[in-house]
């Protein structure tokens, strides 16, 4: 397939799967099992510019937006789901400064997460509000020049190992979601602490932890846009990163589908390669099928977003949607055509399966992108 | 602290997949790839690293034909400032001796051309064609420089009564040595030293358009008759592929049973135990 990718975007491609294949692949099942985040290798594609790729170049990135990050996550998560959203969410920290900040804010702010100076961390979702964001319970109370913090944070990704967060919370709770604002909140502000670290069940690389603010005094110049505007806020920015997962979901799907078609090719029963039986054949190319469309429509989504459309959330839904539920397929079956060996933890493919589970969860549960997309068609026929 | 580091690269053809002609005893280069010197990658890195520490520059130097231009080309898109190609035909055929002095020439002009001479000089232990291991040290001896080989690892970079001093060690067969020199010098390195960065995308993009110095023996002052063919000590009269030595014998038992068989042995031969 022809991607039509320019000759920057192939090599950040190339780039972005050589340190997939040299220093993720490697130690993606170590880092698995003991539950370790990769800081060396973040630090790596750091110095590699990848974490630049998103950023516009005035804040000292290299200009590729949404398209560019989808592609690295894409590669990375091809050799580990749990290192690509580790990756993928520093950028969801930046992007609420990205698209609402200030100047100031852009300028002192994006190019430390461009140049991968530090790492970035978005959090909204809380004990009682998930995919009812506006149920949350943490509030910011004006004190004079600072905000004062309070409350807790649940399932933060990069949680204690991010240097600035992008927290929402309530300004003014009697107004519900028109109440809520963003913050940026750097680690080590006083009052600021982390709570427990999760154990998962896939993407066990990356770190999923409680934020708690106890009397957090935050500077008001770290309020993002407005006061009350924390929900569009957040709203806005998945909307844009929202193909990230869907990037991350197709990279999983593609790493899965890699294994599966070799180990299909030399694995031999009744005298020949298993991918010579249909019922393996078949199990491939509907997996490479699936594959290559949940990636058009990825690739198409990102281009759309880049190219400067004001209204995208149906596609990005659409993007996170099918790659996800894709991702969670596909590996599925990769076990499948494994047998016994796809089940083992010796072997790579059932990471690859715990991995894909996650994405048709976070940022937005899939049941609740098929109610953003049937929103969005409802609105559509109306206008018609 | 600012250095000014040079790292000799090589371009050699990838040993993984060549082949020998048998008849005139050379490689046979045509259709295998070209990389960098793997060692070679070892030194551009330790350079980045000290330069990355301490501040500097960091210039990578070849000698070679224009081809030779994409070895460097790889090492600028790691993130070296600049790169030079020498490259003449007066340069064909040279030996150790003739490269050396060549590439201690072409060191020589980068140190004028910067105003305060060169600092550091890497190179990687050996290249895998040709396996000599003396072009560094070369380089040394013709720069009036000490020459460290082996260098496994660069401890400190400390600032003595007499100027800037490395402390370093050495990987010797049974253990290492370390070793304190004063700069300039010159530090032939081997793998363990450090583990090369992959590329980085600004570096590639400069590399794609990076205007290559390429600089004849007359741009460097060379005296021709000291390059190439003319310059060189050696000939090459033949190369071979060794016979393969016979397996040894290992004897069986216990310790004991082994020592009276092998006493038995040499008995057997003549020798009086």
């Amino acid at each position: 397939m022809n991607y039509f990718l320019t000759e920057e975007q192939k090599m950040i491609q190339d780039l972005a799967r050589k340190a997939a294949q040299e220093l993720v692949a490697p130690v993606a099942a170590e880092l698995d099992e003991k539950e370790e985040f990769p800081r060396e290798i973040l630090k790596q594609l750091a110095q590699m510019d990848l974490f630049a790729v998103f950023y516009p170049i005035e804040y000292g990135g290299l200009g590729g937006g949404v398209f560019a990050n989808c592609l690295v996550t894409e590669q990375l998560a091809r050799a580990c789901g749990g290192v690509a959203v580790s990756y993928a969410a520093t950028g969801l920290g930046g992007t609420p400064i990205l698209l609402m900040g200030s100047e100031e804010q852009k300028q002192k702010y994006l190019p430390l997460l461009a140049r991968g100076e530090k790492i970035g961390a978005f959090a909204l979702t809380e004990a009682d509000a998930g995919s009812d964001a506006g149920n949350m319970r943490t509030t910011a109370k004006k004190d004079g020049d600072y905000y004062v913090l309070n409350g807790t944070k649940q399932w933060i990704t990069n949680g204690g190992e991010a240097d600035l967060y992008t927290v929402v919370a309530l300004t003014d709770p009697s107004r519900g979601v028109r109440g809520a604002t963003a913050f940026i909140v750097e680690a080590g502000t006083p009052g600021f602490t982390y709570g427990k670290k999760e154990k998962k069940m896939g993407i066990r690389s990356s770190a999923t932890r409680e934020l708690v603010f106890q009397d957090c005094r935050v500077p008001k110049e770290n309020v993002i846009g407005r006061e009350g505007m924390g929900f569009i806020a957040a709203l806005k920015t998945l909307d844009m990163t929202r193909p990230g997962v869907g990037a991350q979901a197709l990279g999983i799907a593609q790493g899965a589908f890699d294994h599966a078609l070799k180990y299909s090719a030399e694995r031999q029963q009744f005298g020949q390669a298993i991918i010579n039986f249909q019922a393996i054949g078949h199990m491939l190319a509907d997996m490479a099928t699936q594959i290559e469309a949940a990636r058009l429509l990825v690739y198409a989504t990102a281009r759309t977003i880049d190219s400067g459309a004001k209204e995208y959330g149906k596609e990005a839904s659409m993007a996170k949607l099918f790659a996800s539920d894709v991702a969670m397929r596909v590996t599925t079956d990769a076990v499948q055509v494994a047998g016994g060996y796809g089940y083992m933890r010796d072997f790579p493919l059932e990471k690859y399966m715990r991995d894909a589970k996650i994405t048709q969860i976070y940022e937005g549960t899939n049941q609740i992108q098929r109610n953003s997309i049937a929103a969005a068609l409802a609105k559509e026929a109306r206008r018609a | 602290m600012s250095l000014n580091i040079v790292v000799l690269v090589k371009q050699v053809p990838d040993t993984s997949e060549v082949r020998m002609d048998p008849v005139r005893g050379t490689l046979i280069r045509e259709g295998v790839p070209s990389i960098v010197n793997p060692f070679d990658v070892f030194a551009i890195e330790a350079g980045l690293a000290l330069r990355d520490a301490y501040g500097g520059k960091v210039t990578l130097l070849s000698m070679g034909p224009s081809q030779a231009g994409a070895a460097l080309r790889e090492g600028i898109s790691m993130g070296a400032d600049d790169a030079v190609l020498i490259s003449d035909r007066a340069f064909a055929g040279s030996d150790t001796l003739a490269t050396s002095y060549a590439l201690a020439t072409a060191v020589k002009k980068i140190g004028q051309n910067a105003g305060a001479g060169v600092d550091l000089i890497l190179a990687g232990r050996q290249a895998i064609d040709g396996d000599t291991a003396q072009v560094g040290p070369g380089v040394a001896e013709q720069l009036g420089m000490p020459s460290i080989t082996c260098v496994s690892k660069i401890e400190s970079l400390s600032q003595n009564g007499t100027g800037p001093n490395l402390r370093l060690r050495r990987m010797l067969e049974d253990g290492y040595q370390v070793v304190e020199v004063g700069l300039p010098a010159v530090l032939s390195v081997v793998k363990d030293i450090n583990k090369p960065r992959l590329p980085s995308l600004r570096g590639m993009m400069k590399s794609k358009t990076y205007n290559l110095p390429t600089w004849t023996a007359a741009d460097i002052a060379a005296d021709t008759t000291l390059c190439g063919l003319s310059g060189s000590a050696t000939r090459v009269k033949r190369i071979f592929s060794p016979e393969k030595r016979a397996r040894g014998e290992t004897l069986e038992g216990g310790a004991a049973e082994q020592a009276k068989t092998l006493v038995q042995r040499l008995r057997d031969s003549g020798f009086s135990i």
